[in-house]
């Protein structure tokens, strides 16, 4: 029988190496996988480029990995945190490379990568600032620009409910990009709340069919990042 | 509705959003930005019933949740504890954009640096050399949702104009705004310019158009 489960998070994000692409889950800290994150900081893996709607809160979790230097490039929406300094730091001193992107785009590109579509129009920010150097086709009568996909070498997710062969069940808004993350990476790791045996998730409440999945390691309390961040919590 | 000192003649935050939900059919599927725009949900008029869309995965968003049941896995797109109401649905980014993109929210209300004469909006950056550029999903907002209200206050702290004829900070979106919600005035933009919709109580047209950058008409 397949089985895609794996022990810790530093055996699961062992298989990453220097200059990775990386898709990383959650929006703000919901379905942050802040357990596969700090295995990577442990592992001291350098010169990524990491893709997610932010760029992490406080000095734990998405923000520690960017404050420890292990982020070459970040690709995102929403860069900015009322509570972490970490990546703006870095920003300003020209010691990390930033490509902003609208989030319904972000998340379309990571969509259309995992679909295997290398291009599309959009009307998003069209006009914009962001629109620069980008293809403006006119489609109907309206112009649209071309964006292209977005794939990764790896995606770490957090879901709640992970079986053996990797079905996925998402809780709540920690849902956000993690099925879209999951479909764009050669190679998907998850961290699960729980891990149950095939046929216990109902094929009907299946949110990430088990193609997409290939490493699962199950962490039954993770951290929350905004409790880590209340305490002043900083990583390692 | 609770009424805010406010020292100079005009509406409130709370009289800005009150009136904004005025002009939200019953039963739109609405998204509220960050900000002013998310009073708006206090002020439902009796009878309405509108269903609240965060692009981060819910539709059904509820109020806050008391202090102590806070769920770190249910908040809204500014990232703050929310609920859910019966008949609500979570899902992923690319359908939630989905909603927003493909024209199936009604209504969007959000905040502004700067609207132009022509509906242009600048709300995302202004474009200073140290800022940190975040744009989120302003820019997929407006691209895709039919009604965009601005609400704002119809000067900046430094008395500039924030109607404008052309932005000078960088845009959201072209052409993109419908109606105008300010502490002095409502104001829509037409294919023919701004036009005076409201004047808040004790203002005048004469005070409106000075603090205004662009022509505003009366007539239709």
């Amino acid at each position: 029988m397949i089985d895609k489960t794996i022990g810790t998070p530093a055996e699961a994000v062992s298989c990453i190496g220097d200059g990775a692409v990386v898709m990383i889950g959650g929006f703000g800290e919901a379905g942050s996988p802040v357990e596969l994150v700090h295995a990577l900081i442990d592992q001291g893996t350098g010169n990524l480029t990491a893709i997610n709607n932010n760029t992490g809160n406080g000095e734990v979790g998405l923000a520690a990995l960017i404050g420890n230097g292990q982020v070459r490039k970040m690709i995102c929406s929403y860069p900015r945190s009322s509570h972490s300094k970490l990546f703006p730091d870095r920003y300003r001193a020209g010691e990390i490379e930033l490509e902003l992107v609208p989030q319904g785009t972000l998340a379309e590109r990571i969509r259309a990568g995992g679909a295997g579509i290398p291009a599309f129009y959009t009307p998003t920010a069209v006009g914009t600032p962001l629109a620069e150097g980008k293809e403006v086709r006119q489609l109907d009568g309206h112009p649209y620009l071309l964006e292209r996909w977005l794939k990764a070498d790896f995606a770490l997710v957090r879901c709640e409910t992970a079986d053996r062969v990797g079905n996925l069940t998402y809780n709540k808004t920690a849902r956000n990009f993690g099925p879209l993350m999951c479909m764009a990476a050669k190679t998907t790791i998850v961290q699960a709340r729980r891990v149950v045996e095939p046929g216990e998730i109902d094929p009907e409440h299946v949110v990430t069919p088990g193609i997409f999945v290939d490493r699962i390691v199950e962490v039954p309390e993770p951290l929350h990042e905004s409790r880590l961040v209340a305490e002043g919590r900083r990583y390692p | 509705m609770t009424q805010k000192a406010h020292t100079a003649a005009g509406w409130s935050r709370e009289q800005m959003a009150a009136r904004a939900a005025q002009d939200i059919p019953d039963g739109s599927y609405v998204n509220l930005g960050i900000g002013i725009p998310e009073l708006v949900a206090q002020f439902v008029p009796e009878g309405r019933v509108f269903i609240y869309h965060t692009e981060n995965g819910l539709l059904g968003m509820g109020p806050p949740p008391p202090p102590g049941s806070e769920d770190p896995e249910l908040i809204n797109a500014g990232k703050k504890p929310v609920t859910t109401v019966p008949g609500a649905s979570f899902f992923h980014h690319a359908d939630s954009f989905t909603m927003i993109r493909g024209g199936h929210i009604d209504v969007c209300v959000l905040g502004a640096m700067q609207v132009s004469a022509s509906g242009d909006l600048a709300n995302w950056s202004t474009g200073a050399p140290d800022a940190i550029p975040a744009v989120g999903g302003a820019m997929d907002l407006v691209a895709g949702v039919d009604s965009i209200f601005v609400i704002t206050k119809h000067v900046a702290k430094t008395g500039e104009p924030k109607i404008v004829e052309s932005c000078t900070y960088p845009l959201t979106g072209r052409g993109v705004v419908s109606r105008i919600y300010t502490d002095l005035a409502v104001i829509d933009v037409t294919p023919r310019g701004l036009r005076l919709l409201e004047l808040a109580p004790g203002m005048s047209l004469e005070e409106v158009r000075r603090k205004t950058g662009a022509p505003l008409q009366t007539t239709s």
